[in-house]
């Protein structure tokens, strides 16, 4: 990978944050009414409300305003407080972080055993039966929304069944098997529908490998169908399944937005949405900020990890 | 020294080759089952949009107090909810809220899209960078979370969700329309277009635009079965739809506090979403697979 490319990359990367940082400052001067108004209640007076907004700053210019907010982010870690609880958010998001990602990252985990046995099963024998009934299942999955998948599984585990609970969650500190039962069905509602959109991928990678030249080569020179699989075609497909991953990690953290406000699960989503519905716009536009960086970062280590693993990939 | 200007009658354009090609594609739509399975679920979807209210047996808004959360049965085929509101009627109705919020919705975002990518395409240089970073921003945040930052700006409610879910797919529907635009720019057929002094907005809806249209109209299928997941997604977050209306995403929330007593409520609005994005879907990949010539059709 050259140097030049990797700059590039980079100088994009600053620019969409930069507009990405924008965009979240934004929402405070354009959402109806003032965040003094939100914090001191519908009882206080024009008066009361026009002091606070001059403690708060907001009476400066925007371009002040903003400079001040991201300068406070970037130098001091610092988004503020929320209007609601007036506590620290930084704080709120430190604690709830650790939440998301170990939803998202169980979910990842079931979404690939589900994708990798399927999809390859089906690659190997495009049009017979276990390849239809896989895209049969993966077309479901598709189509399937998140917040439904979320209340099937609630009625057949929790309800039903009466194995997990049907929402909340328990720090790992707790001991790892609490953790894991409240963990378990959000992160299967998320990890079906993404196992189902990766098996699609994962299948069409390895079609592609399975019609190259070498791996008729290696057939006809007698490799055995076994060897075939794993020297030659997984080793091949595995670029664009690391490809897949990353893409299906932004795709996930989407996800998971939908699914901890169905579970109640104490991470960033459900955070963004109980902060649009308290109008207390300061953690929006946080929560907003953390996950767009989070986003665009992996989406950016996606295409840097494919440059690197394939050499036939040259970016000038 | 003679010098001989190209005809348009010497480079033909695709979309120009009269009208075998279009009998052609409806010969190969009408045998490609995915397709066709897609367009029955989509037909069948917009029927009871347009003529549900006919068929429905209740009133969607009717409480009925002496049968609060029927469990299915002959006289209420999907069960009735905590207010004895016949939940089949009420998913009947909200066909028509879905498909309305997804056909607008994806109307405002492809029409802004292709625009902005067909600018971008087509122009190109600074234009086209200022454009696609736009473009790179907006698509940098999750789609959900980039809708609920819109309803939080604009508010509650129906209409501001359509604003929402169109701004949500602007980006994609710019990128798809750029790339197509991009490989047909450099054809013979735009270049003679160009030579005759044409105007570039005359050939970019003349030459451009027809030519590339395959990539559009699929992601068009495809962006109407996200539109509909999106608006039930806002609409059970309490930010769509609001009540009384009959939405099936605000169903499902409503569901969701009576899944021990009434399974049922959690289970129809839901199925009819699912139906509905798959007809989207499957008539989008079928799209993709008769107008795509890379892949191969089996």
């Amino acid at each position: 990978m050259s140097l030049r490319y990797l700059l590039q990359r980079l100088s994009t990367l600053l620019l969409v944050l930069f507009g990405v940082s924008v965009v979240a400052f934004s929402i405070q001067p354009l959402v109806p009414g003032s965040p003094a108004r939100v914090r001191l209640g519908v009882q206080a007076t024009e008066e009361n409300v026009r002091i606070l907004e001059e403690q708060m700053g907001l009476n400066r210019p925007l371009p002040v305003q903003y400079a001040d907010w991201v300068g406070g982010i970037v130098l001091r870690g610092d988004f503020g407080d929320s209007l609601i609880t007036r506590t620290s958010i930084t704080d709120e998001i430190v604690r709830r972080l650790p939440a998301t990602l170990a939803l998202a990252g169980v979910a990842l985990l079931i979404g690939l055993l589900i994708a990798l046995p399927l999809g390859i099963t089906s690659a190997l024998k495009p049009g017979g039966k276990r390849d239809l009934s896989a895209s049969v299942v993966s077309q479901i999955g598709v189509s399937i929304p998140d917040f439904w998948m979320g209340i099937l599984l609630i009625l057949l585990f929790a309800e039903t069944l009466g194995w997990l609970p049907s929402s909340g969650y328990e720090p790992i500190s707790e001991g790892f098997f609490a953790w894991g039962r409240h963990v378990l069905l959000p992160a299967l509602t998320a990890g079906l529908i993404s196992g189902s959109i990766m098996t699609r991928f994962v299948r069409s990678a390895l079609l592609e490998v399975l019609g190259m030249d070498y791996v008729r080569t290696a057939r006809a020179k007698g490799v055995g169908p076994r060897k075939v699989l794993t020297k030659h075609v997984l080793r091949n497909a595995a670029i664009s399944i690391v490809t897949i991953i990353g893409l299906q990690m932004a795709t996930l953290l989407s996800s998971v937005v939908v699914v901890e406000i169905i579970f109640a699960w104490p991470g960033l989503g459900s955070l963004a949405l109980t902060s649009t519905l308290q109008r207390d716009y300061p953690v929006l536009q946080a929560a907003l900020l953390m996950a767009a960086v989070a986003f665009t970062v992996i989406n950016l280590l996606t295409d840097l990890s494919y440059v690197l693993l394939d050499p036939s990939i040259e970016y000038a | 020294m003679s010098v001989t200007t190209p005809s348009m009658r010497d480079v033909q354009e695709p979309a120009d080759r009269g009208r075998r090609p279009v009998v052609d594609f409806a010969r190969r739509f009408v045998r490609h089952r995915l397709a066709m399975v897609g367009t029955t679920i989509v037909l069948l979807l917009v029927f009871v949009a347009a003529f549900g209210r006919m068929v429905a047996p209740y009133d969607p808004l009717a409480m009925d107090f002496t049968a609060l959360f029927a469990p299915p049965s002959w006289a209420h085929p999907f069960g009735t909810d905590e207010f004895g509101r016949d939940i089949f009627a009420r998913v009947l109705y909200g066909a028509r809220i879905s498909l309305q919020v997804a056909f607008i919705a994806v109307g405002i975002s492809g029409t802004a899209g292709v625009l902005l990518g067909l600018v971008a395409g087509f122009l190109g240089g600074w234009i086209d960078e200022l454009v696609m970073r736009f473009m790179d921003v907006l698509f940098a945040f999750p789609a959900v979370l980039l809708a609920i930052t819109v309803m939080a700006i604009l508010g509650r409610g129906v209409g501001n969700a359509m604003v929402a879910i169109a701004i949500v797919y602007i980006p994609i529907f710019a990128r798809v329309t750029r790339g197509a635009v991009l490989s047909v720019r450099g054809r013979e057929y735009v270049t003679a277009a160009r030579a005759l002094g044409k105007s570039p907005f005359g050939i970019m809806l003349r030459h451009v635009l027809p030519n590339a249209i395959g990539p559009i109209i699929v992601q068009t299928s495809l962006s109407l079965a996200f539109a509909i997941l999106a608006e039930a997604a806002l609409s059970y977050f309490g930010l769509g739809t609001q009540p009384p209306d009959p939405s099936w995403g605000r169903m499902l929330s409503e569901g969701r506090g009576f899944l021990q007593q009434a399974p049922w409520m959690g289970i129809f609005p839901g199925l009819a979403i699912m139906v509905s994005v798959m007809g989207f879907n499957f008539l989008g990949d079928g799209l993709r697979d008769l107008l795509d010539p890379r892949t191969n059709r089996n």
